[in-house]
């Protein structure tokens, strides 16, 4: 199916709905509000009649389609196995389509397409953000204004330099065990470098070479889950463009979300795009997250040195339901010496980030997290690895409003520490 | 008009967030979890937070002439929760917190919100339990399970949910509420009106409390999966093992169409060349249950199956996910999933699940029966295609000869589904113009306006219209 085809597309897909109510069970919104139009279920059944024409799009419409996270927890429980988030795709693109996108999210999306205005935007902003923002610690800081964000949010200050500023183009090894491509992604590049060049650390440390191309830019991820399905397969076009040529082994992602788009959403966009189809299906097919490849490649342990850390994991739901990178990242962090691993009771619920809806539904996206937080708390660790650079930022809100000790981290930044690698 | 003056009214009562009027949201209480019933949009949706609200509710329905659809998480299967004739949606999903756990006197109390699997959650750490386990388990509420009077894979063991409903609060059609039972095992003051309220579908008037009996969590339980290649061989299983005073937790059963099904799904390594599988726990005192699962091995063997036995829990857990997906892989088969709970005496199972080919091939549908082997409550699954105007008819035959059958079998219609609104045209056939006519009346005394869940389980409105 082509995600661009609108509501004709998933029309077999609310079909197979049965409307069980198992989705209930599941979703994190559904167990805050308790109200029907929040769940899968309520969703699929307002999908159907949108498709059908008994429904038309209206702005209060648009909103219960952006009552949801995409964690795909319902998707994970369907008895009918009902791609829910197709189906959630596929009405915020065609509501898109006849009311637009909200004047701010269009905004920022337009920007994204754009990388050169987007990099030099960002940059100003980064210098500035001293104005707008009050800082609490180096790597923490509260807005002075309401400026769009909740007062009480503690929200990480842009990077001075962002990772694509400071990296090289190509790092050569050695006899290299394997040649790789480095996608930094947007929240990585310009919030939290320092998991770019982790990842670069330990890549490096075990023999692989790695080329940054420099033209990359947003994956897209915000204009496929908020409708803009034209703009997504202009940047998925762009990428194809970018990393099919490079003739490497991998393409390695550091977010699960951006590896989605990568791996499931590239092929999908592209598939009727003259020249494109099987140049995306084999993008799709080289894309891997970081810890997968890591703990596939794999890695030399005799030079890990040993941590005394205990540690817990955050499952990020579009790297491990959505890739099903879900055991990789706590064997790294297991086998690092001396690191202590506690689970989570439920590893793999969402924080309630979403990245936009964070924005959008900030108390909400805040509730959510606490439940993730309580679990947290119950661990006793000192860190908090996980795998996606929003659910990182997300974590850090919440963690550092409630006064709690724990640190969140990319699993690849405590990897790299124990490579040696300064944080 | 007067339907603007009523939702003021309601906004003034339980406050406007708890009065939803959008559309759309609406259209999200127009249906539950039935399947080839009508769907109807309320006129408002109401999410009352205590007994005082849902009084306050009641009040104002009266005066303004507007049913009430009480609704739990509407995952029912007898249209039980659909609003017909508009009106107003009463969810109790606010209303669910746990009021009491008492570990002497073995009871829990709780608003009817509460999900069934947050009490069992929340009882487990007194080495407590509360039996009933509908398939819905993880979303279904305490008040719709009372209400519907559900049932589940402990039924054989440990009965079904009126066995541990012991006392009620319930708000009546005048809007005077009322407690019945309570915490004490005896009682026989007046009609057992907590017997009468559950399974009573919300016609007769709305749950706002429940207290529940709750037992000693069993000590230990072992798991089996039987195979046979004759139907009939699972079947005298079934009765042997009743027969030699074993009584299992669960005795569930799968037919071939499910197995292949199940196998082609999930791919765990299930044989396919069987005609029929059964899921036995027993559970208890670790003596007992280890002479019980002894004697079913036996039993098993004798009638010519085969038999593996979980050695731990990871292995349990493998056992029981061929029963799990069941439901799931027949789903996945077609677009419409019609799942029926016709009803035998334990001893009729054979015969119901030959009878249940017969009809397949009759009408040419593709049925998957599993279900409740220990308690007679089979689970014959008609997968089909709601666009297929044809199918869809030989669906609606097939389901009335399923209901005969179950009935000259001295079954019943329904077993744990309820009669909602998919079943009421074949009440008679099971209970008889009289037997209805006592429904009628009763119905009649509780809710002489025809309020409360109107056109299910009765229908007062069609006898008005034939005066």
């Amino acid at each position: 199916m082509s995600l661009l085809n609108g509501m004709a597309a998933v029309k077999e897909e609310i079909i197979k709905c049965m409307k069980c109510g198992n989705c209930q069970a599941a979703c994190p919104i559904y167990k805050e509000l308790r109200l029907e139009p929040a769940v899968a279920r309520g969703k699929i059944h307002l999908a159907g009649m949108l498709a059908g024409g008994e429904l038309k799009a209206a702005p209060a419409l648009a909103e219960r389609f952006a009552l949801c996270l995409t964690c795909l927890a319902c998707t994970a429980v369907c008895p009918s196995g009902v791609k829910v988030c197709d189906i959630i795709l596929a009405a915020r693109a065609a509501l898109a389509a006849e009311l637009g996108l909200p004047f701010a999210k269009r905004a920022a999306f337009a920007a994204l397409t754009q990388p050169k205005l987007f990099r030099a935007g960002l940059k100003t902003f980064a210098r500035l953000q001293g104005l707008a923002f009050r800082r609490l610690a180096p790597f923490k800081m509260k807005p002075r204004f309401p400026l769009g964000l909740e007062m009480r949010r503690v929200v990480p200050p842009l990077a001075t330099a962002s990772f694509l500023d400071r990296a090289k183009e190509k790092y050569p090894v050695e006899k290299p065990l394997a040649r790789v491509a480095l996608f930094a992604g947007c929240l990585n590049n310009y919030v939290y470098p320092r998991v770019g060049h982790a990842a670069l650390h330990v890549l490096q440390a075990n023999r692989v070479e790695v080329v940054i191309p420099r033209e990359q830019h947003c994956c897209g991820a915000p204009s496929i889950y908020n409708g803009a399905t034209g703009m997504a397969r202009e940047m998925a076009r762009s990428h194809v463009d970018i990393f099919g040529s490079l003739g490497v082994d991998a393409v390695i992602t550091m977010c699960g979300t951006c590896g989605e788009s990568f791996a499931h959403f590239y092929p999908r966009l592209l598939e009727d795009v003259p020249g494109y189809g099987k140049k995306a299906r084999e993008l799709a097919r080289k894309t891997t997250d970081i810890a997968r490849f890591l703990y596939r490649l794999p890695l030399d342990k005799g030079n890990l040195r040993s941590l005394d850390l205990s540690v817990t994991y955050h499952q990020p739901c579009h790297l491990g339901r959505g890739l099903g990178v879900v055991k990789e990242p706590v064997e790294l962090l297991s086998g690092i010496p001396g690191t202590r691993y506690t689970p989570l009771k439920d590893p793999a619920r969402c924080c309630g980030n979403a990245g936009s809806f964070s924005l959008s539904h900030y108390h909400l996206s805040y509730r959510i997290l606490g439940h993730k937080l309580k679990d947290i708390a119950g661990t006793g660790a000192q860190v908090v690895a996980t795998g996606c650079p929003a659910c990182k930022m997300q974590l850090t809100d919440g963690l550092t409003q409630e006064n709690m000790s724990q640190e969140a981290m990319h699993t690849v930044e405590i990897l790299a520490h124990a490579y040696g690698f300064a944080l | 008009m007067s339907l603007e003056k009523a939702l003021t009214d309601l906004r003034r009562a339980l406050g406007p967030h708890n009065v939803i009027t959008d559309p759309a949201d609406l259209l999200c209480y127009s249906y539950d979890a039935t399947a080839d019933v009508p769907t109807q949009r309320p006129d408002v949706v109401v999410t009352p937070e205590s007994t005082a609200h849902v009084v306050q509710v009641v009040k104002i329905a009266r005066q303004y002439r507007l049913p009430i659809y009480p609704r739990g998480s509407g995952t029912n299967l007898s249209g039980g929760t659909i609003p017909l004739r508009g009106g107003i949606v009463l969810a109790t999903v606010k209303m669910n917190r746990i009021l009491e756990i008492d570990p002497a006197n073995l009871t829990a109390t709780v608003q009817p919100g509460v999900i069934i699997q947050d009490l069992n959650n929340a009882v487990a750490p007194y080495g407590l339990l509360y039996p009933p386990d509908p398939g819905t388990v993880a979303t279904a509420t305490m008040g719709g399970s009372v209400a519907e009077c559900s049932g589940g894979l402990r039924g054989l063991k440990y009965g079904v949910t009126r066995h541990y409903v012991m006392g009620l609060e319930v708000v009546l059609a005048s809007g005077e509420v009322i407690r019945c039972g309570g915490k004490t095992v005896k009682n026989v003051t007046g009609y057992d009106l907590v017997r009468l309220f559950t399974g009573s579908e919300g016609t007769l008037g709305i749950i706002t409390e429940i207290t529940v009996r709750l037992i000693p969590a069993p000590q230990a339980r072992e798991t089996m999966l039987a195979g046979f290649a004759r139907l009939a061989d699972a079947g005298n299983t079934v009765t042997e093992i009743i027969q030699r005073k074993v009584i299992p937790a669960t005795l569930e059963i799968m037919d071939r169409v499910t197995v292949e099904v199940v196998e082609n799904y999930a791919h765990i390594g299930l044989p396919t060349d069987v005609a029929a599988l059964l899921l036995i726990e027993v559970d208890g005192i670790p003596e007992v249950v280890k002479y019980e699962a002894e004697t079913v091995r036996e039993i098993i063997k004798k009638n010519n199956g085969w038999v593996k036995t979980a050695e731990n829990e990871a292995a349990r857990e493998n056992l029981l996910a061929a029963r799990r997906a069941a439901l799931p892989a027949l789903a996945q088969r077609k677009p419409t999933t019609i799942l029926e709970d016709a009803t035998v005496p334990r001893s009729k199972i054979t015969e119901m699940l030959l009878a249940l080919e017969e009809i397949g091939k009759k009408y040419d549908l593709l049925i998957g029966t599993f279900g409740h082997a220990g308690d007679g409550n089979l689970h014959p699954t008609i997968l089909a295609d709601a666009r297929d105007e044809d199918e869809m008819r030989r669906v609606r035959a097939a389901v009335e000869e399923i209901f005969r059958v179950a009935l000259s079998l001295g079954g019943t219609l329904s077993g744990e589904h309820g009669i909602g609104m998919a079943k009421m045209r074949f009440l008679p056939w099971e209970m008889g113009a009289s037997g209805v006519n006592v429904l009628r009346q009763i119905k009649k005394a509780l809710d002489p306006e025809n309020i409360l869940n109107p056109g299910k389980m009765v229908d007062l409105a069609q006898e008005e219209e034939q005066k």
